[in-house]
């Protein structure tokens, strides 16, 4: 078999039990393929030795019999999740140095069904960004270009990297973070799936916290059957983390069957938003028209909140941020800025969170500090709160009327250049999360499907939000949408 | 509400994140542009709706009140920028 890191999860699952191919041929492909991408900066961290060990050690099982299916299967860390003894910063200087000695509960569940760890992916510091340009490790590259133009493209954020290298063909499949629209977005932006589960799915512990009533980690794949597998091995109960659901975990890839006949799919009206390019217009309603071709129900429906799901959100994460960041004082862990004579404690905490920081990181703490202050906190924060409330109970009236799945597209725009947003106001940036946000704010899972290319032939997205927990039927109307598109477009090789 | 440099500056020291004089007034800039974009709120009626405290209607679980965990001084003081004799140190805090 040649190009072993251009398979699926399942083609490369199914190859393992042949017998056809070992996990150690998997991931010496994906190690050549990511020594060979230095030019998309998707990798950060590189652990050729813990993966061989790892892949070995799959080998062993898949031939003692005991092969669950991320067995031997390679894949990219997002730097976000704490991996033991290997740096995990959150692709920020203030994290420079630090080696956890624990293991995040979602790469440890991977790791106990097998999974090999390629080394660990770019991001925007901290996951606050979705352009993957503030990170301390610099921009990560987009491997699809707008035809012949050689302009360098963002591979969105924050869960860049991670997208990069997964349309890349560096790892068969990555781990995303989602706050705000981190797995969806950058995922649409490359050209493949990734889904955000229902709040509680996976456990946070051992994440590096944004926003922590918002933060879902989830799989970024090259096909809906890759994600439903990936997901399976991810999520599960974990006492370690007080949100985490105890609910029992479907095999979600059982549940692709394809069939979505009878489903009611909502389009809701506020999704159509001025200045939206006709393509993905376009898009949206062919993505309507392929699912109604598959026997579902297409509905119109109304979110009446939507309009301020980013301005709650932009009160709510920033919020959370400056109470979760508080951490970062220069005493426990990573960097600690050099003092001056004389310099007390609070010289230190201030040089330290000025040096650390990177500069979109300050700002949302001091937003969120200034939200969270006196005399503020009632007219910012629990107002948003408020608004929040609101945003779930427009979802939760859809679902009770019937409807099962809302079809949206999943970027207002194609991938942008790198630095085409650096003269606009944060808000600009921001504007990017505007169909993804309502799904963190609301709990809810969503999943950002590749439906067709622009015509300047970069992929677009569109997203399917399901009901919460449901990520089975999710899953699976996404899997009938994904069969419709027939998306099969790579990114010509220039790295 | 707009945000003036001294404002900006009180922010920055309860963030305790250092600000240099000069970068104020961006910053102040920064600020109210992002807060007229959060100010679209005050259109929303949100007269008697509760603020959200948990976005899945779970109570959080009780665990047992027994010690799971313990005896790790040496792997918590690793990661520190500077560690003596089993404490973080940092510079003295009192007179």
């Amino acid at each position: 078999m040649t190009d072993l890191n251009r398979l699926s999860i399942a083609e490369a699952r199914d190859a393992l039990r042949r017998g056809e191919v070992t996990s150690l041929d998997l991931t010496e492909a994906c190690l050549a393929a990511i020594e060979g991408a230095g030019a998309l900066n998707a990798f950060v961290h590189h652990t050729p030795g813990l993966a061989r060990e790892q892949a070995r050690a799959a080998d062993a099982r898949i031939a003692a019999g005991d092969a669950p299916a991320m067995c031997g299967i390679p894949l990219g860390i997002k730097d976000l999740f704490c991996t033991r003894g290997v740096p995990s910063q959150a692709a920020s200087r203030i994290l420079q140095g630090f080696r956890p000695q624990y293991e995040s509960t979602v790469t440890q569940n991977l790791f106990d069904a097998g999974a090999v760890m390629l080394g660990k992916l770019n991001m925007d510091e901290f996951a606050m960004g979705s352009s993957n340009e503030t990170s301390c490790y610099g921009d990560v590259v987009n491997p699809w270009r707008r035809g012949n133009d050689a302009t360098p493209l963002t591979p969105g954020g924050s869960s860049g990297g991670s997208a990069s290298a997964v349309a890349a063909d560096l790892c068969l499949a990555a781990t995303g973070t989602d706050t705000g629209g981190s797995i969806r977005q950058p995922a649409a932006f490359a050209g493949i799936t990734g889904i955000k589960p229902t709040y509680g799915r996976c456990s946070r512990w051992g994440i590096v916290a944004f926003a922590s009533s918002l933060d879902q980690a989830g799989p970024m794949t090259k096909t809906v059957r890759d994600a439903a597998i990936m997901l399976g091995a991810m999520c599960g109960h974990d006492p370690k983390d007080s949100t985490s659901a105890d609910l029992p975990v479907p095999d979600f890839e059982a549940m692709l069957s394809g069939d979505i006949r009878g489903k009611v799919i909502g389009i809701p009206k506020e999704y159509r938003m001025d200045g939206m390019p006709e393509e993905i217009e376009a898009l949206w309603t062919q993505g309507a028209q392929m699912l109604r071709d598959a026997g579902a129900e297409i509905r119109d429906i109304s979110l009446p909140h939507t309009k301020y799901a980013l301005p709650a959100y932009y009160v709510i994460a920033p919020a959370e941020a400056s109470s979760n960041l508080a951490r970062y004082d220069g005493v426990r862990y990573g960097h600690r800025a050099k003092l001056a004579q004389g310099d007390g404690i609070t010289e230190m905490y201030e040089k330290t969170r000025a040096e650390g920081f990177g500069a979109e990181v300050q700002r949302r703490v001091m937003i969120g500090t200034y939200v969270l202050s006196a005399g503020f906190y009632d007219a910012y924060y629990n107002r948003a709160r408020r608004v929040r409330t609101l945003i779930k109970r427009d979802f939760e009236e859809v679902f009770a009327a019937g409807v099962d799945a809302i079809l949206t597209p999943a970027t207002p725009s194609a991938a942008f250049g790198l630095g085409e947003m650096a003269a606009a106001d944060p808000v600009q940036m921001y504007l990017n999360d505007v169909f993804t946000v309502t799904v963190n704010l609301a709990g809810l899972p969503g999943i950002a499907v590749p439906a067709g290319l622009d015509g300047r032939g970069l992929p677009l997205g569109l997203q399917l939000i399901g009901r919460p927990w449901e990520e089975g039927d999710l899953l699976n109307t996404a899997y009938a949408l994904e069969a419709a598109a027939g998306f099969v477009a790579k990114p010509a090789k220039w790295w | 509400m707009s945000i003036d440099t001294t404002t900006a500056a009180r922010v920055a020291k309860l963030a305790r994140i250092r600000v240099d004089e000069a970068a104020l007034p961006a910053l102040a800039q920064e600020f109210n542009t992002i807060l007229g974009f959060i100010e679209q709120l005050n259109e929303v009626d949100v007269a008697g709706v509760e603020p959200m405290t948990s976005v899945t209607p779970m109570r959080l679980k009780r665990r047992a009140d027994v010690v799971t965990d313990g005896d790790r001084q040496a792997e918590i003081l690793s990661n520190a920028p500077d560690a003596r004799e089993g404490f973080f140190a940092v510079p003295k805090v009192v007179e």
